[in-house]
């Protein structure tokens, strides 16, 4: 084969080359910000303006006159209760999966990687039948549920890692004491194993905000969360494009700043830990 | 026994004391609370929708619901929509995963090189925007950005003396914007994904790879290409499950349209049981949707989970 010539590119060359990348990421972030500052009459000219009134109308109309600041209470709501309950229910099944030998081992994981990787209609359906039977339809507990399915095999998956991580030297000589296995995970364990159980907390609490297929089939008005609001402002002929977008800055800007925070471990979570 | 035999496999010494030792009493109560609650709200349903797939399950007539055996299966089977829409689910992969992966891996090469400390920070954290971005804000930002009249999109084609594309009125381009759409929000993973596996290269090959070459190629080809096959591995599986399961994004942009020009296998069950009601039918369409995803996942855990 031919050697390719190239070398290192040029520092000016990188610099642009990242500029570009740093702008294709941001620029739709950027736009929709700028139009959620928009008034209606500003938002339908053509061609789109860049330097324009700034007007926090928007922001006011969809928070004090539309159904938005309650249906992000809702989002909140659900998304808060689904992850405390996934992280109760999770974290000692995960402390299991790391630390006992058993067997079924292998088809609990296959079960947890299932969940990831199914697609919510292959749910919605079903649950939806169900949910309509018990006349619980568009309520919160019905979402904090549901949200489980996806919520704590990915907490299972992050803390089992994070418990395999803490050395067992710990547990065996708790063990010689004559300490529980119940008192090791809750006072030896569980302390060492917080920042995973961060980690899993901010990935439940991110996936829980940003779902919307399931609040889509299994909500109305009472606990419509705030991405199922924000897609019925498409319905009608004009689009009020400024309340949409102002609509979306909030609900996007909370997570943008939890996968922040996780930047780190964002691949690891995405991948269930096949990428570290 | 079998606990013992596990452990000296693994190479544990037989006198230390097995904190991996536990009553079945212990271990259920440890792993009971999960399991139960997975399989009330995970097993349950699953079991009521093979239910439902074999009855003529409509909506609008819940009084009548006859057993119909496999009948609404061998409708999906032989039906051109479903079809259709796993073509179109998999025309929307085939397209934009080769240009992620490309894409991706030029990301990860320049973010991988030294120098420009602050400039790449930058850059890694605005990787993380389109993945965290809510999958329903990107299609109304999608439907929003590529108005044909108001559009952003069209105006800065218009820099470059391209005429306005009428995008979301048009199947074809319609297509183009998702696929569009979907490379800007993936990209970043893929780049995220294939960085860490170029961090996995050991430093030492990789001076001494640089000191016998100065072509990028070879060095890509012969020595980091074999530490990303996991990432890639990881990333064609993931992709393939997320395509099956899109659905928030496409539904917000396009509905499915213009006709079914966009209409994903997601959303065409969601259309057939919520909008046709026909919850037979759809629930038909998930589960071999389903067996498709098992497989997916089996594929995963081995290539991924040898060990658990």
């Amino acid at each position: 084969m031919r050697e390719h010539t190239t070398t290192t590119p040029s520092l000016a060359a990188q610099v642009v080359l990242l500029a570009a990348i740093i702008l294709f990421c941001l620029f739709p972030f950027y736009w929709m910000v700028l139009t959620s500052l928009k008034t209606q009459i500003v938002a339908l000219q053509t061609p789109p303006a860049w330097i324009f009134d700034v007007s926090f109308s928007n922001y006011y109309e969809v928070l004090f006159e539309d159904a938005v600041a309650r249906s992000l209470i809702n989002s909140l709501i659900v998304a808060v209760c689904t992850t405390f309950l996934a992280i109760l229910l999770g974290t000692s099944a995960a402390y299991a999966l790391a630390r006992f030998e058993f067997r079924g081992k292998k088809e609990l994981w296959f079960w947890f990687i299932t969940n990831r990787m199914v697609s919510p209609i292959v749910l919605a359906l079903p649950f939806f039948l169900i949910v309509r039977s018990f006349g619980m339809l568009d309520t919160h507990i019905v979402l904090i549920l549901i949200y489980l399915t996806f919520n704590l095999p990915i907490v299972i998956w992050i803390c089992t890692d994070q418990f395999r991580s803490i050395p067992r030297e710990i547990d065996e000589a708790a063990i010689l004491e004559g300490a529980s296995q119940w008192r090791i995970f809750f006072s030896l364990c569980l302390p060492l194993a917080a920042p995973g159980i961060a980690v899993s907390a901010i990935f439940s609490f991110i996936f829980s905000w940003n779902e919307l297929m399931y609040a889509l089939v299994l909500t109305r008005n009472v606990a419509k969360t705030a991405p199922a609001v924000a897609v019925s402002f498409m319905e009608g002929y004009s689009l009020p494009y400024g309340k949409i977008m102002a609509t979306s800055t909030l609900i996007v800007v909370p997570v943008i700043i939890f996968a922040l925070i996780a930047s780190k471990q964002l691949v690891r979570g995405l991948t269930m830990g096949a990428v570290k | 026994m079998l606990q013992k035999t596990q452990d000296l496999e693994r190479g544990v010494p037989e006198e230390t004391v097995n904190a991996g030792t536990a009553s079945r009493g212990t271990m259920f109560s440890f792993l009971s609370p999960a399991v139960i609650t997975l399989a009330v709200i995970g097993i349950a349903p699953l079991v009521f929708a093979i239910w439902t797939s074999m009855r003529d399950y409509n909506l609008t007539r819940l009084q009548r619901t006859p057993f119909v055996g496999l009948e609404n299966y061998a409708t999906v089977l032989t039906d051109s929509v479903f079809w259709d829409a796993m073509g179109r689910t998999f025309l929307l992969l085939i397209l934009a995963l080769p240009v992620q992966i490309a894409a991706g891996l030029g990301i990860a090469l320049i973010l991988h090189r030294p120098g420009l400390t602050f400039l790449k920070t930058i850059a890694r954290l605005s990787l993380v925007i389109p993945m965290a971005t809510t999958y329903a804000v990107v299609g109304l930002l999608g439907q929003i950005m590529f108005n044909l009249k108001y559009g952003v999109v069209n105006q800065l084609l218009g820099f470059v003396g391209i005429a306005p594309v009428n995008w979301l009125g048009h199947p074809t381009n319609a297509f183009a914007a998702i696929v569009f759409w979907d490379v800007w929000q993936w990209t970043p993973f893929c780049a995220l994904v294939l960085l860490a596996g170029l961090t996995t290269v050991p430093g030492e090959i990789e001076e001494a790879a640089r000191l016998e070459t100065k072509s990028w190629w070879t060095v890509l080809r012969y020595v980091q290409l074999p530490f990303l096959i996991p990432g890639l591995t990881a990333v064609l599986i993931l992709r393939t499950a997320d395509t099956l399961k899109q659905f928030d994004m496409v539904f917000t942009m396009t509905r499915g349209g213009p006709g079914s020009s966009t209409e994903l296998i997601s959303l065409l069950i969601q259309r057939v049981g919520f909008r046709a009601f026909d919850q037979g039918l759809a629930s038909a369409q998930a589960m071999i949707l389903l067996v498709i995803t098992i497989v997916l996942s089996r594929l995963y855990i081995r290539f991924f989970y040898r060990e658990v």
